[in-house]
């Protein structure tokens, strides 16, 4: 006879613990043949409200940390992923080569990113050369607290568009694909083994059109990246939500995950601090 | 308290030749406006100085008809074509600058010793530093930062851009000429209590040979500037002005493809450490928050001292203030000119008089002011708690408030207890403090043992709630290019 299988609870991920939804909500999800795989927790906008309560809280560790220990951090991130390798190609469904190949991809992804976070300063700062006696330095700093609609694609799309938004020093609140949240999940899991603060990634599993808006509205919220959002009504709403406290908004956007991915979506929630000091004796 | 007592020394008007009535900059030729007519007046007499045309939604679409025909012609230009023209403008601006400057000065009610110091080489410096990236930039390196078809060197079209009526030239200046340099064509809204200049700055590029429709000035209020921003044929959306107007318009380019920089309202903190230079302190305070009547977004209107010098750098500040020459714009004595309008001086008025209501102290310096035009006296608040109106409204006016701290990470706290993020002030001879201070402090523009420092090739914008988005240098350049 064999073994029954321990199959594992798909949960939240927030400030570094793994909590059900407040709500006691969850929701089947189903493999693309229509199969049962499990229930994912159905998060309320009190999660995403906790989550964001959770990132603010750890900006000021995260952001105040070493470029070069974030990116030793996002590097382990990697190593992890690449552990792990076997478990995501199985969760990831369609084909076993593509799945193998998409989760190859985002281990790259997370170490072209990891590289970036000491080089981002030199590339998008500048010296500049002012009329006058003055020292006068422009350096990029994190946006802070940045909520990321991710895409469905369920590995790849979601390590593409929350690697950049971290690297930098910002926190996030990630809303994981509707249809395809267990990679996010698992995620979550290699991120709570990588040295990673808790908080400075948190993941949402459920609807989009349900915690979206609150996230788009909240004003603890500095940033907020709608990559995912399919609904052009939902997008719309979100980025007129956003403009209550001036978010910086990435737009939706079709994007090919294997292509180069540039350096806009770390810039996109960069600011640009700009200091002067008198030259003197 | 008069130490000296100055004789007038009035900067001549007549280099200024007015005319009675302005209409509208559409495609290299002035027309008559749809809407109805409106006067600008002189804030520090209150003088009529000309009728001004009004755009309405019809007209704002003459002008960016008249530049998406002019972006064809505009963007396929060599770079280095480009950078001509806007070198010319450059000069044209220095040739003129006298003119230029007294215009300002009337219009603005600000003083012709910052008019001519400050705006005007800033203006000419602003478009000599962009028509030297117009053949450049493929060297700024957005080419590589980017992705899904973005070129990273190529314009974005026709920019829409509203500008205050604080520094009109000047921010007309931030706008134009990094929009032209990276080869966008732009439709251009000027303050309706400042519409001069830029009606001036229309004739200017029609004395450099401007191709037509490259440059449009479309004069009004609220309205037109709403027309402009809401264009569907407008691919770039540029704004200075208050974070209220700021949030409807991000409100309005939702759900468009539109780019969208925003450079909105301020509260800085200008903090004094014991160990700063406090001379040194005191002009850098002054310079903060009256420099061009506090019409600054990035003013220092908080002023953040440590605890034991406070005493003593107040009396030091009252007995500067008390030296600051309130008056005639046009006189080259004066250090603070006239608020400039009657509406913006209602909102000073108004919250000055809820800082007191709510308990904190006030003293203006003692100074006559003239019996016609607009005038509010320079003024601390001292004894203000972080929950008073005046520590967190931007009052945007010549009105201080003073609040204590006793350690650097009190300090910080207050400085960044704010909605609004564009500029803060350190004073401090300790330079790992400095380092320290500024890495904390949440906000576009740092200045150190300095204040209210401005240069073409340093970015300037802010964080949060004081918009998005960087005008000036490299960065600057982002604005305006598909990246």
């Amino acid at each position: 006879m064999s073994r029954l299988s321990v199959r594992k609870t798909y949960k939240l991920y927030i400030g570094g613990a793994f909590p059900r939804s407040e709500s006691g909500r969850s929701y089947p999800v189903t493999s693309a043949k229509g199969d049962f795989l499990a229930n994912a927790s159905l998060a309320s906008r009190k999660d995403a409200r906790d989550a964001v309560v959770a990132a603010r809280k750890a900006f000021p560790g995260w952001s105040g940390a070493t470029a070069y220990n974030r990116g030793q951090i996002l590097y382990r991130v990697a190593e992890m992923l690449e552990g792990r390798r076997a478990q995501f190609a199985e969760e990831h469904g369609g084909g076993k080569r593509t799945a193998l190949e998409s989760v190859d991809a985002a281990v790259d992804r997370l170490v072209w990113y990891a590289g970036w976070s000491d080089k981002i300063t030199s590339v998008h700062g500048a010296a500049n050369a002012v009329a006058g006696p003055y020292f006068n330095l422009s350096a990029p700093e994190p946006t802070g607290v940045v909520a990321v609609v991710a895409p469905a694609d369920p590995l790849l799309g979601l390590v593409s568009v929350v690697a950049p938004v971290i690297v930098t020093g910002n926190t996030c609140v990630v809303v994981a694909s509707e249809p395809s949240p267990l990679a996010a999940i698992t995620l979550a899991e290699v991120l709570a083994t990588s040295d990673l603060p808790g908080g400075v990634v948190n993941l949402l599993t459920g609807k989009q059109a349900e915690l979206a808006p609150w996230l788009a509205a909240h004003m603890d919220v500095n940033g907020l990246d709608l990559t995912g959002v399919t609904d052009a009504d939902l997008a719309l709403r979100c980025e007129q939500e956003a403009a209550e406290n001036l978010k910086r908004v990435l737009r939706p956007v079709q994007e090919d995950w294997t292509a180069d991915p540039g350096i806009g979506r770390m810039t996109r929630f960069l600011e640009t601090k700009t200091v002067w000091h008198p030259k003197g004796v | 308290m008069a130490i000296f007592e100055y004789a007038p020394a009035p900067e001549s008007r007549a280099v200024v030749d007015l005319q009675p009535a302005y209409g509208l900059f559409i495609n290299g030729e002035f027309t008559d406006g749809s809407g109805p007519t409106f006067k600008t007046v002189n804030p520090a007499t209150e003088e009529p100085l000309a009728e001004i045309a009004t755009a309405t939604s019809d007209d704002v679409d003459r002008a960016v008809q008249a530049a998406r025909k002019a972006f064809g012609v505009w963007s396929a230009l060599p770079g280095a074509e480009r950078a001509k023209y806007l070198f010319r403008i450059a000069r044209i601006i220095q040739e003129r600058a006298r003119e230029l400057a007294v215009l300002e000065s009337l219009d603005n009610g600000k003083p012709i010793r910052e008019s001519r110091d400050v705006d005007l080489p800033l203006v000419a410096a602003h478009f000599f530093y962009y028509a030297g990236w117009a053949d450049k930039l493929e060297y700024a390196g957005f080419g590589r930062r980017t992705t899904n078809g973005h070129s990273g060197t190529k314009p974005l079209g026709v920019a829409g851009q509203v500008i205050p009526w604080n520094f009109p030239l000047l921010m007309l200046a931030w706008k134009i000429a990094p929009a032209l340099a990276c080869g966008n064509t732009v439709v251009l809204k000027p303050a309706e209590t400042t519409p001069l200049s830029a009606l001036w700055f229309a004739d200017i590029c029609r004395q450099a040979d401007l191709p037509p429709g490259v440059v449009n000035i479309v004069t009004g209020a609220g309205e037109t500037g709403a027309a402009v921003v809401a264009h569907p044929d407008v691919n770039k959306v540029a704004f200075t002005g208050s974070t209220e107007v700021g949030r409807i318009i991000a409100r309005t380019v939702a759900g468009t493809d539109k780019k969208l920089t925003l450079e909105l309202g301020g509260k800085a903190a200008n903090i004094v450490f014991e160990d700063a230079a406090l001379d040194q302190a005191v002009e850098g305070i002054v310079n903060g928050i009256f420099f061009n009547q506090g019409h600054v977004c990035c003013a220092g209107s908080r002023l953040l001292v440590q605890e034991s010098i406070h005493d003593e750098l107040l009396a030091a500040l009252k007995r500067r203030m008390a030296t600051l020459r309130v008056g005639d714009p046009l006189d080259k004595n004066t250090d603070v000119g006239a608020i400039n309008s009657a509406a913006q001086l209602a909102k000073i008025r108004e919250l000055s008089e809820l800082g007191e209501a709510e308990g904190a102290e006030r003293w203006s310096a003692p100074c006559e002011l003239p019996e016609r035009g607009f005038w509010f006296a320079p003024t601390v608040f001292t004894g203000v708690a972080q929950s008073h109106a005046i520590a967190r409204d931007e009052i945007f006016g010549p009105v201080l408030s003073v609040l204590t701290f006793r350690t650097p990470a009190e300090a910080v706290e207050k400085a960044n207890n704010t909605p609004y993020g564009l500029s803060a002030g350190i004073w401090t001879e300790k330079g790992s403090r400095i380092l320290w201070m500024a890495d904390r402090l949440r906000a576009g523009v740092v200045w150190a043992n300095t204040f209210n420092k401005f240069d073409p090739a340093s970015p300037f914008g802010g964080y949060k709630e004081s918009g998005y988005g960087r005008e000036g240098g490299l960065l600057g350049l982002e604005a305006y290019l598909d990246v």
